[in-house]
């Protein structure tokens, strides 16, 4: 602030005060009224209504004057104490910022406290600790649920955490990595390059992937369509490319639905959904036990054998397994 | 004291109270007017995209700020959850303002990239899809209402006339920007686009 404004502001302030104390006092006396006085109305206003309605003039009463004086104090007081006049920062060194930040460092030591039994562990052994999976789902429920779900079976276009295959790999450092840094979905649009037939038939493939029916010449034309067009990402045999993203389409999990309208959908006008990266609003700590909670969700044979609506049974599901194996790598 | 002077002339009446009305105004809002940190935008701070520009005016269109603040406090709690508190610079090229005074809903002023934008589509289609907890309202119509396109620029003329910085190539393009869009594209480029200048601030 300029020396100018805080000048105006300190000026303006103490004026204020200044003419505010003025003010109680100057109406705090009684004031003979000469004039009244003679006519025998010494003690109102002189303002007569209806005939014989009067005002008197008292003064307030002093204990009302004293509660204005005392916040009149009240005020200078906070004036010298607190920031409050112009630029002055106030006797004590109060500001709303410090306050913030000797919460937020204070806040910060303490969790990091709760946190510093959790560092230097690997993921995997972040997963087999209870005390961090306690940790880990709240950290889950606050960050991750509004997507994935708080069952953490995902929803239309949010992949299923319990999902034996993840489109980008499920070992520790790359969920770590997705985590951290998040991740662009890059299915492109192919109904200009296929036209409405090859979109037709190559869902119709994509469909027949996972075990299920379809009709036999669509399936045909589609499988040749697949190798020219899909196989590049998803695997000459549809099972997908974790580096690249590009989700396994034999197994039962499909993130925005299995349907064939849905894959047609999908092919039609292509897929970008993203993955938001978390680094910056988490920090690492954070980032390697979400990596953990997630791992901890479990391999679909302790699942209930229910399904979720967009995960359509497939026979061969177990043969799509990728085995979570121990990584006591760390980071 | 006499009163009976200020009572019985109008004139003196008015400009007395003119007078001590006007304290406050001037002692806390004019100052404000010549003050770099609430003129001058925050580091990285960046005027509003032709498209973001007509999400914004979705958002007041459609009353979002009747449930959602953008306004982060300086209260440590409000810090975890939303990130560093709100800066008067980066408000300095919204007209009006859209702090917002009531938190139905979270509050938005850096909600940019903490969802994807499918996210976004799914959720102001349908909250209840994606946060089956939800009792904010739907907002289907939006993917299906075409932005209109011919009062972008006006729009930006205007902005500009109260001081946000349009370059006359933006006014132009600002037509071609958001032609064929719709209201969700114009929101979800708006919403995406919040607090995201705090990113670059970084410790």
């Amino acid at each position: 602030m300029s020396g100018f404004w805080n000048g105006w502001i300190v000026v303006l302030t103490l004026a204020n005060v200044a003419g505010a104390l003025w003010l109680l006092w100057a109406t705090s006396r009684r004031e003979p009224n000469d004039a009244r006085a003679e006519q025998g109305d010494p003690d109102t206003t002189g303002h007569t209504w209806d005939g014989d309605l009067k005002e008197y003039n008292n003064p307030l009463p002093r204990w009302w004057l004293w509660l204005f004086y005392g916040s009149v104090a009240f005020g200078v007081g906070y004036m010298v104490l607190f920031p409050a006049l112009g630029s002055f920062g106030g006797a004590l060194g109060w500001s709303q910022a410090g306050q913030w930040q000797a919460q937020t460092l204070e806040a910060e030591r303490r969790a990091n406290e709760q946190f510093a039994k959790f560092a230097g562990k690997s993921v995997v052994e972040l997963q087999r600790d209870p005390d961090a999976m306690r940790v880990a789902r709240n950290l889950y429920a606050n960050n991750c649920a509004m997507c994935h779900g708080s069952d953490a079976r995902g929803a239309k276009g949010f992949p299923n955490l319990h999902a034996t295959n993840f489109q980008y790999g499920k070992e520790p450092d790359t969920l770590v990595a997705t985590i951290a840094l998040g991740r662009q979905g890059v299915m492109p649009a192919w109904a200009d390059a296929l036209g409405a037939q090859g979109v037709e038939e190559v869902a119709s493939y994509v469909y027949s992937l996972s075990g299920r029916k379809a009709p036999a010449d669509l399936v045909a034309g589609g499988q040749a369509k697949f190798g020219m067009f899909c196989a590049s990402c998803h695997g000459a045999d549809g099972t997908g490319m974790p580096v690249l993203g590009a989700p396994n389409l034999t197994d039962q999990y499909w993130t925005y639905g299995g349907s064939i309208e849905a894959i047609k959908e999908t092919i039609t006008a292509g897929r970008q959904n993203q993955m938001p990266a978390h680094l910056d609003l988490l920090g690492e700590q954070r980032v390697k036990l979400l990596a953990a909670y997630v791992l901890s969700l479990g391999p679909p044979a302790a699942e209930p054998a229910t399904q979720t609506a967009q995960n359509v049974p497939a026979a061969d599901a177990a043969a799509a397994v990728v085995p979570v194996t121990g990584d006591a790598s760390g980071h | 004291m006499k009163h009976e002077k200020i009572e019985k002339n109008v004139g003196l009446l008015g400009v007395l109270t003119a007078i001590a009305i006007s304290v406050g105004g001037l002692v806390e809002i004019v100052p404000l007017y010549f003050t770099g940190q609430v003129t001058q935008p925050a580091p990285g701070v960046q005027p509003y995209t032709a498209l973001q520009l007509e999400g914004r005016d979705v958002y007041i269109r459609e009353g979002c700020y009747n449930c959602h603040s953008q306004m982060i406090r300086p209260l440590r709690a409000e810090t975890e959850r939303y990130g560093h508190y709100s800066l008067a610079g980066e408000s300095v090229y919204d007209h009006p303002f859209q702090f917002g005074s009531k938190r139905t809903g979270p509050d938005l002023a850096r909600v940019g990239g903490r969802y994807s934008d499918e996210w976004h589509r799914v959720h102001l289609i349908d909250p209840r899809d994606v946060v089956p907890e939800s009792n904010m309202p739907g907002y289907p119509w939006l993917a299906e209402n075409a932005v209109d396109a011919s009062r972008t620029a006006a729009k930006m003329s205007a902005l500009r006339a109260v001081g946000v910085p349009y370059t006359d190539e933006q006014i132009a393009a600002a037509a071609a920007e958001v032609e064929g869009r719709t209201e969700m594209d114009a929101l979800i480029a708006y919403l995406q686009g919040l607090g995201t200048a705090s990113k670059t601030w970084k410790k």
